[in-house]
């Protein structure tokens, strides 16, 4: 256990030096940006003096690396700073900027939504693309297994928004079971809130579970070849047990790395998603500032993002580490 | 119309009690209380808030101006003034000095009773060391005079007879004397709903209070609810599926289908939204009347209108003045497309034929590539070469519109004739995008501002319109109408504001269900 102990330390540090790495692009790319946000957020009222003005207040005149470490120290200590948008209303009311809501407190319940939208994604997708798999592989070249690729393989092929609104056309406009926006709040039950996530979850699994359900079939065939699984057939199992009980636990290891990334794509990729079903996500908050050039914000955003990635991959890495005796008894 | 009382408003809202009556929708007989409206709206921003100086788009000013809190004084649908928490008002002879009677028994939300403190607290907010308010200049050097618990008397620098109308403004909100910044942070007003939960960018929930002084004429709904829906299509669908009641700005492209459905209904007004076409009238070759009045006559306005804002809208006639502003010359000649008026105003400045350059750039305003090659095309049949520069959608606002010869622009227009000739047209302002100096109209610029008797304003600012129409370089191709759809179950009066979106910010206010 202590080897699996000290390759777990080791990615981790590997992962902090990614999102150094990681950070360093965020804020160049941010920067480069055209326009800025003196501009975006003055429109036609952008007169040289007032853009000045405003660069001036949210220190975007300092030289770009000055900014990067002041942002990167703050960062650090959890210290995400304060969107434009609110520094620049304070500014139009004079008030004091300490009391303001930082981007942390804005992103948090944002957050919060998007993390329930993946977790209940999840919850559907991946029972769904590991039982669809291993059907898929023990039926291989079947009538089924052909209808179940053409059909995942169809849906993730099609841009996410179109997908979103044939299913808003077949379950709430046509069939009105389900609500066509998913407007939830803070304090809705959770049965409510259940019935409003549903629509954009399914768009999702639509999205996510080709992936998944090729990769679990393509691992379990590849098994199947393997001389142990012909000696459990020539011993009579049957082929469910087969695939379940002596294929699937060493066809782990790969189901598990595209799972996880799959799930990282559930946290990242859901902007279009959001827009389409106003769910008040993360994705929301990030194409708003996005469009306003909030630095801040965008950059918060972008790392939360980048962790989320890192993050899952750790997670996907140690458990295959896990589930891989020879990995997890080196010699 | 009710172009008389608004006139006749002017001098003193004594008349506005009796007024309140016609004010009010016209078929608000036929309201009645109950229902909890949904409307779906844009512009809402994660960085929201009570403040109303921070207020600039539909969803706030809906939410605040339009539930929560109440102004001096309002606009009705129908485009007259009204009182709001003022009952009456009476200005000196010189429009220097303006009394203010307000309305006894309000209370706020939080029980407080409403007086003049409250009055001159909050309107002193918007000039606060450091604030940036856009109200600002409105109330910027006025005096403020408590001559009564319910009186306030105000004394401006200059006079100015707008002055009520300008206390509408939705920047211009009343909150609680001595509790403004616990106000501000929950949302206590004097409205007719009180802020049950706010989710600043997400949703607005609001209950109708038990009895208010608009009871009767307004607020017929026991709950509402604003959700901010910013994306067009999801808009559409939360009102085909019966999310929502009611969603502001409809996607054109989609309308027709909207239209089918029997269950909704599109509702549209001509407004002050306009898009524009400025010229420095400084800078060859528009420093040349001739030159001007060519372009005027080989622009095909109606097919602009057609094409680009899809019939949705009405053409313009190079002034800035909209059919939502009270001394609207709608009896001036219209420009319309005429190549021989054209190549004959071109051949006065000596010329058979000129080449000039339209910048144009998307963020000017939906369309506006488009609009720059359909006056291209138009144009050039009078021999008149435009070509159009494509100029980067960033900087636009800073790079190209204010410095370039001829580009494309917008204006949302202003609730008065002197609002908004000082802000695009006066001598000197920085917003003039024409570069427009001319003596006379300064000289009829201030003398209407000062000017009480309403018959000699409307004729002042009717020969500033049609000045501006005939000789200007303030190029308006066409107004875009202010447009929403809502479910049949809602009904509204037979005017529906066209100053602001969502009938004047004030739906949930006006509207009722029907079923």
């Amino acid at each position: 256990m202590d080897s699996v102990a000290r390759v777990v330390a080791q990615r981790l540090l590997l992962g902090i030096l990614t999102l150094i790495v990681v950070s360093v692009v965020i804020f160049v790319a941010v920067n480069l940006l055209p326009g800025d946000f003196a501009q975006a957020f003055l429109g036609q009222g952008a007169t040289e003096g007032a853009v000045n003005a405003i660069r001036r207040d949210l220190g975007l005149d300092q030289p770009l690396v000055l900014r990067y470490f002041h942002w990167l120290g703050n960062a650090l200590t959890g210290d995400l700073g304060t969107s434009f948008a609110q520094a620049n209303f304070s500014s139009f009311t004079g008030t004091a900027a300490e009391n303001l809501p930082t981007v942390a407190s804005q992103i948090a319940p944002r957050f919060a939504n998007t993390m329930f939208l993946a977790a209940v994604t999840a919850c559907i997708a991946v029972p769904l693309a590991l039982t669809l798999g291993i059907l898929a592989a023990l039926y291989r070249n079947s009538l089924f297994d052909k209808t179940v690729n053409m059909v995942t393989l169809s849906s993730i092929s099609s841009p996410e928004f179109f997908l979103a609104y044939i299913l808003i056309l077949f379950l709430a406009v046509l069939n009105p079971v389900l609500p066509s926006i998913s407007n939830i709040y803070a304090d809705m039950g959770l049965g409510q809130r259940l019935e409003r996530t549903l629509l954009p979850a399914l768009t999702l699994t639509l999205v996510v579970t080709a992936h998944m359900m090729r990769m679990t079939r393509a691992a379990i065939i590849n098994l199947l070849a393997s001389p142990y699984i012909e000696m459990a057939r020539l011993k009579g199992l049957s082929p469910m047990r087969v695939v379940v009980r002596h294929a699937l636990p060493n066809a782990l290891a790969p189901i598990i790395n595209v799972i996880a990334l799959n799930l990282a794509y559930l946290i990242t990729g859901v902007v279009v998603v959001e827009v389409v079903f106003v769910y008040p996500g993360i994705g929301q908050l990030f194409v708003d500032a996005v469009k306003n050039r909030d630095i801040p914000m965008v950059q918060a955003c972008c790392l939360i993002f980048a962790c989320a990635y890192i993050l899952l991959n750790l997670l996907a890495d140690v458990l295959s580490i896990l589930s891989n005796p020879r990995l997890r008894h080196p010699k | 119309m009710t172009n008389i009382s608004r006139r006749g408003l002017l001098r003193t809202g004594a008349a506005a009690g009796v007024l309140a009556a016609s004010g009010l929708p016209l078929r608000a007989q036929d309201a009645k209380r109950g229902g909890r409206l949904r409307m779906g709206l844009n512009g809402a921003n994660t960085s929201d808030s009570w403040d109303s100086r921070t207020h600039s788009d539909i969803f706030m000013t809906s939410s605040a101006q339009g539930a929560v809190f109440d102004s001096l004084t309002q606009v009705s649908a129908e485009g007259s003034l009204v009182g709001e928490l003022a009952t009456d008002w009476e200005a000196s002879s010189d429009a220097k000095t303006w009394t203010f009677n307000l309305r006894d028994g309000v209370t706020f939300h939080n029980g407080k009773p409403f007086n003049a403190d409250d009055v001159i607290e909050s309107l002193q907010l918007h000039v606060a060391e450091g604030s940036k308010s856009a109200a600002a200049p409105i109330v910027e050097g006025v005096e403020m005079k408590k001559t009564g618990d319910l009186q306030v008397q105000f004394t401006l620098p200059t006079g100015n007879a707008d002055f009520p109308f300008l206390l509408s403004d939705y920047h211009l909100l009343i909150y609680p004397a001595g509790q403004i910044e616990e106000a501000i942070a929950k949302g206590i007003g004097t409205g007719l709903y009180r802020v049950q939960s706010f989710d600043p960018g997400v949703r607005f929930v609001g209950t109708r209070v038990d009895s208010h002084y608009k009871d009767g004429e307004a607020g017929w709904f026991d709950e509402i609810e604003i959700i901010a829906i910013n994306d067009p299509s999801a808009r559409m669908n939360a009102l085909m599926t019966g999310q929502v009641d009611v969603i502001n700005d409809i996607d054109f492209k989609t309308e027709p289908l909207m239209r089918q459905n029997p269950m909704i209904e599109v509702f549209e007004v001509t407004g002050n939204h306009q898009y524009t076409m400025p010229m420095l009238t400084d800078t060859a070759p528009f420093d040349d009347v001739n030159v001007r009045r060519a372009i005027k006559y080989g622009i095909n306005r109606e097919e602009m209108v057609q094409k680009i804002l899809q019939g949705h809208g009405m053409v313009g006639n190079d002034h800035p003045i909209g059919p939502a502003n009270q001394y609207y010359a709608e009896d001036l000649e219209q420009l319309a497309f005429d190549p021989d008026q054209a190549k004959y105003h071109l051949k006065q400045a000596g010329l058979d034929s000129i080449n000039v350059e339209l910048s144009a750039a998307s963020t000017a305003f939906n369309g506006a590539i488009d609009a720059a090659q359909l006056a291209q095309a138009s144009l050039g049949v009078a021999g008149i070469n435009v070509s159009v520069i494509q100029e980067p959608a960033d900087g636009y606002w800073s790079n190209v519109w204010l410095k370039k010869p001829w580009c494309l622009s917008y204006w949302s227009g202003r609730a008065t004739e002197d609002w908004m000739f000082s802000s695009a047209l006066e001598a000197g302002a920085p917003w003039n995008d024409t570069h427009w100096d001319n003596e006379q109209f300064q000289k009829w610029l201030i003398e209407a501002r000062g000017e009480l008797d309403s018959e000699k304003r409307a004729e002042i600012y009717r020969d500033m319109q049609k000045m501006l129409s005939e000789d200007g370089g303030y190029i308006v191709p066409m107004y875009a109408n202010l447009t929403g759809a809502a479910s049949t179950r809602l009904g509204h009066g037979e005017a529906i504001g066209n100053l602001f979106k969502a009938d004047n910010n004030r739906l949930a206010e006006r509207w009722w269900f029907t079923g």
